[in-house]
Parts: C-alpha cells; structure tokens; sequence
C-alpha cells in the first residue's frame, strides 16, 4: 500500500478499500443473516427470542430495487463523525445501520494509565457538551470506593453547575436541531444563551468547556464573589427567551411538519434498547434519575420530570425545550439554599494541603507533591455509579485494585446506547427525516465513541 | 436482597459484592437464565454489559465457590418498576472467552456486546452481528486486553513517511 497511485481515481478499487469497514457496513441482503437484517429494519420487541412479527419484515427484496448509500461520516447534520449507511427504496429508508468508531481515541484505556486524580481530565473529553455532569459520575464512583462524604456545600456546587451544564448541552441540542431543519437563526440564539454559561464556567472553574472543576473529594475552587447575580442573570435571561424559541419554533409550521408525528417509539421499544434521557421520556416512562435515584441533592429541590406522549420528534424537543426550564428552577433554588462551608472535603487522603502551608510546613509540601505524582489508593473493589446526564444514564464502571489507578474505567454512554434506535426510528422514513431523527437522538460522537 | 434471592436459580450465589451494590456470580452456563429470570422479575432495562480482563488482578475478591478466570462480562440490569439495580458478572474464560449473547432478552445488548467483543475479544454466542464496532475492521488485537501492546508503535511528532 505504499503506492503513491493509491489516492488518485484511477485505483478505485483501492480507494473503495481505504473507506471500507467491511463487515461493520450494512451489507447486501443476501449476505446478511435473518437477526442482522431483523436488527437494521429496527425490529425490536419479540417474543421468546423471535422476532415478534417476521412478515412485517420484507426479506426478499431484490437488490437492483433498492439502493445503499452513506450518510457521513463527514456531514454536517451527523453533528460528528456518524456514518449512516441506509438502503433506500426510492425516497424511503427500508434498512439503516450506524457505523461508529471513527472517534474512537481509546479513552477507557487512557483512564487505565490516569491516576484517580488526573482522571477527571480524561472523562470531562467524552461527552464534550456535558464535561461537568461527566466529572461528576466519575468523581461520584471514585468516591463511593472510596468511601468518603463531601461536604454540603460542594454537593450543591456540583448540582448547580450540572444544571448549568444541562442548560447549555440542550441549549446546543436546540441549536444544532434547528441548524438541521433549516431555521439557522436557532443556531446563533442557542450559542449566544450558552455563552451566558460558559462565561460563568470561566469564572468560576477558569476553562470554558473541559473544566476538570468536578473532582473526586469535591470541586477544584469555590465559586466567585457575586457568583448568585451572575447566576440569576442566566436564569433571567435564558428563562425569557425559551418563550422567544417557542414562538420562533414551536408554533411553526414547517418545523412542525418535519417533526409532530415522525419517527415514533413507542415505550416498550424504549425499554428493550435501552434508551434514556430525553428519548426515553418522550414515549411518557417518567425516569429521570434526579427523581427516581437521587443523587447529590435532588430530593431537596423541586423541579419536574417532564414526559411527552407519542416519543415523536416534537415530544423530544418539546422535552428538552421544557427541560431547560425545570433547570433553571434548580438553579434558582441552589442559588437560594446554597450552604455555606467547605467546598472540598478535609480528608486529607485525597485533598492537598492549603496552599499557604506549603510554604510553612515540610509535611505539607510532601504530602501535596505525592498526592500531584503517586496520587492516593484506592481500596480494591468495582463499582458502578450512574447520574442523569442531558443524554441519558451516564454510568461509571470502576473496577480498582487497590491501586493509584483504576484496573478497568468504564463509561456508560448514552448517546451509545441511544444510538441503537436508530434504524428503529428511520425505518419506513423518508430520507429527509433521517435528519431530524439523528438530530432528536442527539448523540454526542465524542461520548459514543470514546 | 430477599427479592432478589428468591428469584435467582438454585445454585447461583448472591452476594452484596464489596462495598457496592448487589451482584450475582452466575457461571455461563446459567448466566442467560438468570438475567432471563431478571427481566421477568421486572428488571426492565439492560443498562451496561462491559468486559473486564483480570490478568494482571487475578486475586481479586470473588465468592468462595467462584472460580475467577481472567475474562469478566459485567451485566448491570435495572428496574424501573423497583427502582432497583443489580450486577451480574460473569466469569467468561480464560483463552477463548465465550458466554451466550443477551441479545434475545434485551436488543439494546447488541451494540455494547458488540463493543465487548472488539476491545476485549469475548464472544457473544447467537449475537447477530459479531463485527468490530469502534476499531477499524481490519485492526489486529483487543486493544483494552491487559496484555495489549499499548504504545508498540512509536510516535513521530514530527514530520515522518506516514504508512504510505
């Protein structure tokens, strides 16, 4: 393959084989077996391990009829490197397989060679929308092995910058959606609101997107002085110009038409995948984890889980769309009962020492450089830790032996996951959809593929 | 705990694990009856399967009667009905691990098993679509393998020949 004649157009049978993922791709439908075939026409529910209903699959359909083209991985609407291969009937999607990997950087085995400390750093990359809500679903497992309380007032940090977190992540969801269906202006309102955030971000952690605030112990600083009127000024602002977005999308009837009443789920084929987050909601299953398992300190607050009806396209935008809104209630309310008190806990195990006892104090100065080289141990064990993320379950997998690092990280992704209903969703659909459903799903590529 | 006792199979030890949740060390045998029994339990979710190599964590904690071999599959099932979790391991094999696909209990397995089966090299019997996920197809080895020859291949950070 070290030809320089490779790229040019006259070896296009080496050029087909650069591109190929051989038996990643959909394949013909005469060299795919009954269950694969089952699995990109979106059959899901069965019965005893059977396909529930296999003369609603069109099995023999020859191949001159129908056609097999990519989406991706390159396309602007795959928001990422997702690589759609459909076979088509005309306009009509009939099969659909997602091949995924092309983001693929090994950051599970990245986290293997990461001390528990420098962690956090690895895992904030993967959902790169949500790096605080992935922080915290590490930082919560390491410290669960680790058996170690935080105190108060970190916890309702770690809550309010997760909601601000779950603003912006639907803020770009928002905005990208309506990128895909042509109402451009979404684009600019959505970033400008979450730049609101991010400037708080700044202020707050000092980074604008992979913040490495959430750490395992509590958070890295405090937040700013008049961080409360800065936070009111992103519930104020944001909260009145969802109003803006509802006119502007809402009611609007080319957006409507592209997306009331296609591509349905219903819930049990929700349940059988594996779905959450929004999608999940969408097809009224009242599961959010901040209800159903609260963690850090959701049982204090009031907020709503918000469910739709048909898990249409519309549920899951009006969904995220009203998500939004029950954050900034959170947020309201953080700002309200915020405690006072540490930010990080005192257990010296894994929190350095003041900064101005290092310059005092011999110990001080060795227990901070070993914590910052060797990091601290962990007791051996396995754990698993899930949050809500904008996404879904966002889990964290933690196997330790008894180590400075972890054995085995896993994440639990739910773009990932969410992904599978993919050619449940576009099947029957026409080509113009499958847009719009890889825009509702919103998988965050960094996150699937990890 | 009770629950959960009464509907495992005779023969499959619970356990609380370590510190964590619940989990169940069925062997392969029983493995897919068990998290059959589940889902009829009202475990309505497959959330995670992940695979785990113990090469070098052999001695890890395992029930008494378990034998520890060096592939793991990690199955963590939930119920929305209960609001319950519970974590099934499974010791698949050493060499050639192998335990059968969940893919007829629960759909959304497939891609996770898929990813299991790329990064790891366990085989899921009767999964539909056996094919690498995240790796190119072509790409040799199961990169999250312990004995994996991480950094083999010496980066240039400068301007080299390329692969071709």
């Amino acid at each position: 393959m070290s030809e320089p004649t490779v790229r040019s157009a006259e070896r296009l049978d080496l050029l087909t084989a650069e591109t190929s993922e051989g038996a990643q791709e959909l394949q013909r439908r005469t060299s795919t077996k009954t269950d694969e075939l089952g699995r990109e026409v979106g059959a899901v529910l069965r019965l005893d391990g059977l396909t529930l209903d296999p003369t609603s699959i069109d099995m023999d359909r020859r191949d001159d009829e129908t056609m097999i083209i990519n989406m991706g991985p390159s396309h602007p609407s795959t928001h990422g490197v997702l690589r759609l291969m459909l076979e088509l009937d005309g306009e009509f999607v009939l099969r659909t397989k997602p091949v995924i990997g092309y983001l693929h950087t090994g950051m599970e085995k990245t986290g293997e060679e990461l001390s528990y400390i420098q962690g956090a750093t690895n895992v904030t990359r993967m959902d790169y929308l949500s790096p605080v809500i992935n922080e915290l679903c590490y930082s919560m497992a390491v410290e669960k092995l680790l058996d170690i309380e935080i105190p108060e007032r970190a916890v309702w940090i770690r809550m309010l910058m997760s909601e601000l977190n779950r603003i912006s992540s639907h803020l770009v969801w928002m905005a990208t959606n309506g990128m895909d269906l042509g109402a451009s202006s979404m684009m600019i309102y959505g970033l400008r609101e979450r730049e609101l955030i991010l400037a708080f971000f700044e202020k707050t952690a000092g980074l604008r997107l992979n913040l490495n605030y959430v750490r395992p112990g509590g958070v890295a600083a405090d937040l700013p002085d008049g961080w409360q009127d800065d936070a009111l000024v992103i519930c104020d602002t944001i909260y009145a110009r969802t109003f803006e977005y509802d006119e502007l999308l809402t009611g609007q009837p080319i957006f409507r038409n592209r997306m009331v009443g296609v591509a349905p789920l219903t819930a049990e084929e929700a349940l059988a995948l594996g779905v959450t987050g929004p999608l999940l909601r969408s097809t009224g299953v009242a599961w959010d984890l901040r209800r159903a398992m609260p963690y850090l300190a959701y049982d204090q607050v009031e907020f709503d889980v918000i469910v739709g009806t048909y898990g249409d396209n519309f549920d899951r935008y009006a969904i995220r769309l009203n998500e939004i809104r029950e954050s900034i209630r959170i947020v309201r309310q953080c700002i309200d009962m915020m405690p006072g008190g540490d930010y990080r806990s005192q257990d010296s195990k894994v929190t350095p020492p003041p900064r101005a006892r290092i310059g005092e104090s011999m110990e001080a100065l060795i227990h901070h450089f070993k914590l910052f080289t060797e990091g601290f141990q962990v007791p051996p064990g396995e754990v698993y830790l899930a949050v809500e993320s904008p996404r879904g379950e966002l889990g964290c997998y933690i196997a330790s032996d008894g180590t400075a690092k972890p054995y085995r990280l896993h994440v639990r992704a739910p773009s990932f996951v969410n992904l599978q209903a993919v050619s449940l969703l576009m099947r029957g659909g026409s080509m113009s959809d499958t847009i719009t459903v890889v825009s509702t799903i919103d998988p965050v590529m960094g996150e699937v593929d990890r | 705990m009770t629950t959960l006792s009464s509907t495992a199979p005779p023969g499959v030890l619970t356990s609380e694990g370590l510190a964590t949740d619940l989990c169940c060390f069925p062997t392969p045998a029983q493995y897919v009856d068990l998290v059959a029994s589940f889902r009829d339990d009202g475990f309505e979710m497959c959330v995670d399967l992940c695979g785990v190599d113990y090469l070098e964590h052999f001695g890890r904690w395992l029930p008494d009667d378990v034998v520890a071999t060096r592939f793991e599959v990690v199955v963590n099932l939930l119920s929305l009905s209960k609001k319950e979790r519970v974590r099934i391991r499974v010791q698949a094999g050493d060499d050639a691990p192998e335990v059968d696909s969940l893919f007829g209990l629960y759909p959304g397995t497939e891609a996770m098993e898929r990813e299991a089966f790329d990064l790891f090299g366990i085989l899921f019997t009767n999964h539909p679509d056996l094919t690498r996920i995240l790796m190119p197809e072509e790409w040799e080895g199961h990169p999250l393998r312990k004995d994996y020859g991480a950094g083999r291949v010496p980066v240039q950070f400068k301007e080299s020949p390329g692969p071709r």
